[in-house]
Parts: structure tokens; sequence; C-alpha cells
């Protein structure tokens, strides 16, 4: 079984049509022993950090999720809320990934929003991924580089496009919103 | 680089797809869900469904043709048309809508836009505005064209960014239905005027505007809708031909 971990962010159900769509069944919860006894764990994530990591420390959901043992995907605010902290409501995250989290600076139009690219790919979860595609990025916060990053995106400055830490892995870009190549990544993740 | 959306508009009635000539004249351009998937092969970046009837009865339609369509597509897409609370708002984001599109609500309660933001998040929020050059100035219009308000174009962008807006959805009246191109005047100053994405939307009739639009403007993204239905303007051609015309552009 898949556990999608059930917490105060919005769109939960579209990382779970995205497994549907690839034939597996999942659960969304914020159950302890349902997120720590499934074999994939996806922290999505669309919302605002500092509500988000309020409501996960009251239901002692940041304990569980630093607990888990099998691989789990943080997307988008995941990602963010796996770094040390963030500016967004000075929040201080789960400390997984050594980088914070930062707003754009205003150079350029924020929220990044649409279509990018991203290079410097390490490890499996990008495995027959060409890097001529695309996915979708929607944030206006960004996860600076550290030696966690495992991928690289370039939007006003380069990012943390993706990042890993042994079992936990994360991407900054939505895989279940980025057609084929999202799928692709998704099904990696999933075979790992 | 972030590349310009090519984004696909489908007007929706009692669950059908249709689109307004003018806003005034409709025909039946098909099934919605058919049509959505349709455009993701083709390499759509985005879609926006507008429901265009929005009366109280119709809108547990909607929601289930919302349910379908997130259940189907594997790219984002925004639903608007008759939403007027924060209520209508959580059923369409919870069927899994990815952002909504609010135009009249948003003039009439500018709040409405702030309380979507804080319980969603900025990127949630499209704020649509239909404009009309009138007497020598952009003005906004609501009611899907109908009323005219006292509010400058710009000014309104400017505010709907302040209070929250993620997004703007820059529907030229005088240009919209024509096939004569973008209105790249308004759309220009908009996008300069604001530092959130603005999708530009109405007139597109050729392969050409889109690139007038995308080399005369700051807009992000061009939102069309019969040039697609009526397969005049096929996507794949259409990027294909930006590409070529050195566009940022997702190709697939």
């Amino acid at each position: 079984m898949i556990a999608i971990i059930k917490y105060n962010a919005g769109n939960i159900s579209s990382v779970q049509n995205a497994l549907a769509r690839l034939g597996y069944e999942s659960v969304i919860t914020d159950n302890e022993n349902e997120i720590l006894s499934a074999e994939k764990v996806i922290f999505p994530g669309v919302g605002e950090a500092s509500s988000a990591m309020k409501y996960l420390t009251e239901r002692e959901l940041d304990k569980v999720i630093l607990s888990v043992k099998k691989p789990m995907l943080g997307i988008c605010l995941g990602l963010q809320l796996m770094c040390e902290s963030s500016e967004e409501g000075n929040t201080k995250c789960l400390s997984i990934f050594n980088a914070s989290v930062k707003k754009f600076p205003a150079t350029k139009k924020v929220p990044h929003m649409g279509w990018n690219n991203f290079s410097d790919v390490k490890g499996s979860l990008f495995e027959g991924i060409n890097l001529n595609n695309d996915v979708y990025y929607i944030h206006s916060y960004y996860a600076e580089i550290c030696q966690q990053t495992i991928a690289i995106c370039n939007y006003i400055q380069p990012f943390s496009a993706a990042m890993q830490k042994n079992n936990f892995y994360a991407t900054q870009f939505h895989p279940e919103k980025s057609a084929e190549i999202g799928a692709q990544l998704l099904k990696n993740f999933l075979a790992l | 680089m972030l590349k310009k959306r090519i984004i696909p508009c489908l007007d929706i009635k009692d669950g059908r797809t249709v689109k307004g000539i003018n806003f005034v004249d409709i025909k039946d351009a098909g099934d919605p869900i058919e049509l959505a998937k349709r455009y993701v092969e083709q390499g759509a970046d985005e879609l926006v469904f507008l429901d265009i009837t929005a009366t109280i009865e119709n809108r547990e339609t909607l929601i289930e043709l919302v349910k379908k369509i997130a259940l189907e597509i594997n790219i984002p897409f925004t639903v608007g048309g008759g939403i007027n609370s924060i209520d209508d708002v959580s059923k369409i984001i919870k069927a899994g809508a990815d952002k909504v599109s609010i135009n009249s609500s948003a003039v009439k309660t500018p709040r409405l836009i702030t309380e979507i933001a804080s319980r969603f998040g900025n990127q949630c929020v499209v704020v649509a505005i239909d404009t009309k050059f009138e007497n020598g100035e952009w003005k906004v219009f609501v009611h899907g064209g109908r009323t005219p308000t006292p509010l400058k174009t710009i000014d309104w962008a400017k505010q709907a960014e302040t209070l929250g807006a993620g997004e703007l959805l820059l529907t030229s009246m005088n240009n919209d239905g024509t096939k004569t191109g973008f209105a790249i005047d308004i759309t220009n100053k908009v996008s300069k005027s604001v530092n959130i994405p603005v999708i530009a939307s109405g007139g597109a009739g050729k392969m050409h505007h889109f690139m007038e639009l995308f080399e005369n403007t700051e807009a992000n993204a061009a939102l069309a809708a019969s040039i697609f239905h009526y397969g005049e303007i096929p996507i794949p051609k259409l990027k294909q031909y930006l590409q070529n015309e050195k566009i940022s552009i997702r190709c697939k």
C-alpha cells in the first residue's frame, strides 16, 4: 500500500488520482501505523509553511515522518517542509535536508508558475527521463542548493528542483501534474 | 527556461462544452472530458474550464465533472464561472481543480480574493478580468461582459495582485471572437504593472497572433477556445511554429 500523508494542504487528491492512473491504490491518511507500514509514502502539498508545520507538530506527524524507513517522496511544499527552515512564516521545518527555504526576490514574476526544465540530475529517480522535457512548477519559495540536491532548476536563480537523503526524496515540481514525464518519475519512485 | 503556456479554454454548459462567439451565439463543441484528454495529448500546458451556466441546480453537475476531469488528466487545470463564496471554492478544489478563477464576485467582494489566497494559497487564485476599450479608456466589465464598472483595468489588476491573486486572466472584449489578434496594448500594460503571471485571452485567430503576443508583451500564457475546438489551429503545429520563431515553449 502507498500512504499519502493527510494534512491541511490543498489538492492532495491529485496525487491519489495520478497513482490511480498508474494502476496503484493508495490511502490518504494521518494514522501513524498506516504511514509506517506502507511500502511507499508520499508527502504532497500546496499551501503555507507555518500553518502546515503547526498542523503536523500538533498531531505529532512530524515525528512520524522522521521515522519513515521506506522510500518517501515530498512534493512542492512537502520538499520545503523537509528542509531546515522556511522564510514563509519564519518556520522551523523537519531538517531532513541541510537547506533553508527562501522567498524568490521579485526581479521576475512570482510565483514561478508553469513548465520549466531541470539539470544536473543524480540517482535512480530520473532514470529514463529525457532532460529536454519540462515539468510543472508552482511556488513562490525555493530550497537552496545543498549536498542533497539531485536536480537543479534555474528561475531568477538556481535552486533545488529535487533532493534526496537516504530514503527521503523530494521534488519542487509536481510530478502528478507533469504529464508523461511526471508519470515516469512517479513510476521510478514506486519502483525504488 | 520558464516556458510560455498555451491554454485551451473549455466553456461548459450543463456538463457539455460550448463556445460563445462574442459571448452571444453558442455552438456545441463536444464532450469536455474527451476534448480535455485530446488537448493534453496534443501538448496543452494547462486547461481552463469556465462554467457559463452556473445556476444553483447545475452546480452539482459541475462538481461531478471536475472530479472526472481530475481523475483523467495529468496537467493543471483551472475552474471558473459562478464562484461567489469560499464555500464554492472549497468544493471545486476538493473535487480536484488546481486553481479557481473568479471574475464578477471578485469585483463585488474583493476580500474574497484574500480569503481564497489565505485558505488555499495565492497560486490557487486566478482573477479573471473582462476589459473593454471605450471612450478612450480600458475599463473592467462584469457578468460575462454585460455590466460596466467604474474600475480602470490597470488599477483593478494591481489591486487584485495586492489582495492576493496568484495570476490574472485578462480578456479583451474588443478582441474576443474577432480572430484579429490579442489586445497587445492593454495586455502589455497589465503584464508590466503587476509581478504575477498574466494569461492573455481574446482574439486569437492565426498562429502569428501568439508570436506577436509573446514578443510584444510580458504575458506568460495565451488562452483560446474556438480555434482549438474546431481544429483551425492544431496545438502541436502552433507550438512548433512558436519554437521556430524562438519563443520559449514546451514541445512534447
